[in-house]
């Protein structure tokens, strides 16, 4: 029992923090809101090319995976640098692909997610929406008949956070199968989710340190008030428990901790956001300033991929201790 | 990241199932906050020692198994699994005990652990005083030196096990006039039935005698019961400090236990929908809790050390534990309100998590200046 990430996860986190810091990404974003597609779409390559999409793909379709563990290194640093598109829905799409009977979908389809020439997007069970659907270019529907690729999207229905772009999925195409691994996919996408909302809630948290450390009132750092402090110390505590739980998960991917893992760091993301709004002030509370880009995500990552209700019942379900 | 444990580590988990399964009480002993309560349960601590399981983590030469860290936390899954009884000697095992593995000399560990692991000697802390609660170092307590040892003046209070137990450790003043509050202090042990020891014991919330008053009246302490340097208490106290807040005090096993036991409830009542979210809650926080301290015990295994992490953990467990059993006392309705439940005893004991150990407010502020790096301020 060693349950510490080793040498090597922790140098892929590294190396990825550093490619995304280097990419401006919040810029990204804003583009990416704007419907703005070429700076998301070049940034969404070296994502790839870091080999994030080979990670939940089997080495038949060229990826490396499944490494779950390395999937939500990942994501952490996904949601720390709020990436734009539709990461959760790709990883969701390759287990898709990936687990069905028939190898020719997966054949056709999924080499080109992994090295990131292609965008996938799903509408997750009991969903009608399916996010970035006018940017994806595989665009997959669940529904009772099967797995289908669909032909095309309706228009964008605006979310709280204006860099996350839903849309229906236009009915009919290819029907792929009749059969898919639905569960599955919503284990990996729930996994992915909860990683990314804990890299959100941790930079949500180290932007606001900075920020109290040195906007000063009554002629002191507002960071030095125990009002102030005692916000940021209990979002840190909601955050490092939730690390273990996210990681946790990917070891078992047993579907109860899975959930559970997600229902915590999505908590403790947005909490960091309320925290992380408070401390700022006005400042926080503006489109322009880039903490906006952080705060938005962390609300709409709680109802991705499963509510907290769907997860808490998940985990009431989940299997007893003994 | 591994989550597996070794064949080694589950054949020592069926052994502490078997034999917890053949000795626990059918019967939960009275409160050990009671005086009945006490002698069975110090009687209980007397059973595990025969077969080496009050200290499994402990060195065989003083009563343990050298079990280390990954099986003593096995261990306690078990041990609250079973339902086993309450820690009486929870205080010398987890403070004073790790203090003297550090600390001490080979005398010390020799004299006092033994009958410690055994419940012969149960200890009581006596670190607060009426006016140095958060702010201990403050202390006013004296030690002052005398032939062959040190002569204790002073007042203690909120020690905990005080009124039942037969020896405590706490910090003197023993030079007075220093630059700073915490220089001048000693780390001394005494017995609480020496001469000139008058202890008056506390009601808690619920009127059980859990703590007491210690009044000092010229206590000789020889020299053998000083721990560590006269006048280097400070240090010494506080990373006992860190051992109370962090891993020991609170085990993983024991929220796995209660979480379970809260889910029971529950369904037993009909799963009432308004309970669910906290119920679940529950289950996903002692399940967050034990992960987190897989993490930390890996971290140790590798060589680190518990430092202001302790305090996330503090805060973490303690809020955890009343929430847990405010749960259940909704979940009892009408019998919520009495105090012979199996949820009663446990819930006051949780109002006490976020005071004793270092008020949670010190924690956050530990948080905040330690971890997250802000600025200090005035508390």
């Amino acid at each position: 029992m060693r349950f510490l990430l080793d040498a090597e996860q922790r140098a892929f986190a590294a190396s990825l923090d550093a490619m995304l810091t280097a990419a401006d990404t919040p810029a990204v974003v804003r583009a990416w809101a704007r419907g703005e597609r070429a700076a998301g779409r070049a940034l969404w390559a070296r994502v790839a090319g870091a080999g994030v999409f080979a990670l939940a793909a089997p080495e038949a379709y060229e990826g490396v995976g499944p490494l779950p563990v390395e999937l939500a290194v990942a994501f952490v640093e996904l949601g720390r640098h709020v990436v734009p598109g539709p990461l959760v829905e790709t990883v969701a799409a390759t287990v898709l692909l990936a687990g069905l009977d028939d190898p020719g979908p997966a054949k056709r389809l999924l080499p080109a997610l992994v090295s990131g020439e292609a965008m996938a997007t799903v509408t997750p069970p009991g969903s009608s929406y399916a996010l970035d659907g006018d940017a994806a270019t595989t665009r997959l529907s669940l529904s009772g008949s099967g797995l289908r690729l669909c032909p095309g999207h309706g228009p964008v229905r605006p979310s709280l956070d204006p860099a996350r772009r839903p849309t229906p999925l236009s009915p009919g195409g290819e029907l792929l199968a009749t059969d898919a691994p639905v569960a599955r996919a919503v284990l990996w996408a729930r996994l992915a989710v909860a990683a990314q909302a804990l890299g959100v809630g941790l930079a949500l948290l180290d932007r606001t340190v900075a920020y109290v450390r040195q906007r000063t009132q009554f002629g002191v750092p507002v960071g030095s008030f125990q009002a102030v402090k005692h916000r940021l110390a209990d979002a840190k505590v909601a955050l490092e428990f939730a690390r273990p739980l996210v990681f946790g998960a990917a070891v078992t991917l047993d579907p109860a901790d899975v959930a559970a893992a997600k229902v915590m760091a999505c908590e403790a993301a947005y909490r960091a956001a309320r925290t992380a709004l408070q401390s700022h002030g006005a400042i926080g509370y503006t489109a322009e300033y880039d903490l906006s880009l952080w705060l938005t995500r962390a609300r709409a990552l709680r109802s991705a991929w499963g509510s907290p209700d769907a997860c808490r019942e998940t985990v009431l379900s989940g299997g007893r201790r003994r | 990241m591994d989550l597996t444990r070794s064949p080694a580590d589950e054949a020592f988990r069926a052994e502490a199932r078997a034999w917890l399964r053949a000795h626990v009480p059918s019967v939960p002993l009275p409160s050990l906050e009671t005086e009945e309560g006490f002698a069975a349960h110090r009687a209980w601590e007397a059973e595990l020692a025969a077969d080496r399981w009050s200290v499994v983590n402990w060195p065989a030469a003083y009563g343990g198994r050298d079990a280390g860290l990954a099986r003593w936390l096995i261990f306690e899954e078990e041990y609250h699994a079973a339902g086993a009884p309450g820690r009486v000697g929870q205080n010398g095992v987890n403070l004073l005990a790790p203090t003297l593995f550090d600390h001490g000399t080979q005398e010390q560990r020799a004299r006092v652990l033994p009958p410690m692991a055994s419940g012969e000697v149960v200890w009581a802390q006596a670190w607060s005083e009426p006016e140095a609660g958060s702010d201990l170092a403050s202390l006013t307590s004296r030690a002052v030196r005398t032939d062959g040892g040190w002569l204790l003046r002073g007042q203690k209070t909120w020690s905990s096990r005080a009124a039942f137990a037969d020896r405590a450790f706490g910090l003197f003043r023993s030079e007075p006039g220093t630059a700073k509050p915490h220089q001048g202090l000693t780390y001394l042990m005494f017995d609480l039935r020496a001469p000139g020891v008058t202890v008056r014991p506390i009601g808690r919330l619920d009127g059980k005698p859990a703590f007491a008053e210690l009044f000092l009246d010229d206590v000789f302490v020889p020299d053998e019961d000083v721990v560590g340097e006269p006048g280097q208490g400070w240090r010494i106290a506080m990373s006992t400090a860190g051992n109370e807040r962090g891993l020991t005090l609170r085990s993983p096993g024991r929220f796995l236990a209660s979480a379970e036991r809260l889910r029971d409830l529950w369904e037993a009542r009909g799963r009432p929908a308004a309970a669910r979210d906290r119920v679940a809650d529950a289950l996903i926080g002692a399940r967050a809790y034990e992960l987190f301290t897989w993490a930390s015990a890996s971290r140790f295994l590798d060589g680190g050390s518990l430092g202001p992490e302790s305090s996330l953990n503090k805060v973490f467990w303690s809020e955890y534990d009343i929430g847990l059993h405010e749960t259940a006392l909704e979940l009892l309705g009408e019998e919520g309100e009495f105090a012979d439940t199996d949820w009663s005893e446990g819930y006051v004991f949780s109002l006490a998590g976020p005071i004793y150990a270092g008020t949670n407010e010190i924690q956050r502020d530990i948080v905040a200046e330690r971890l997250l790096g802000l600025p200090r301020g005035r508390r």
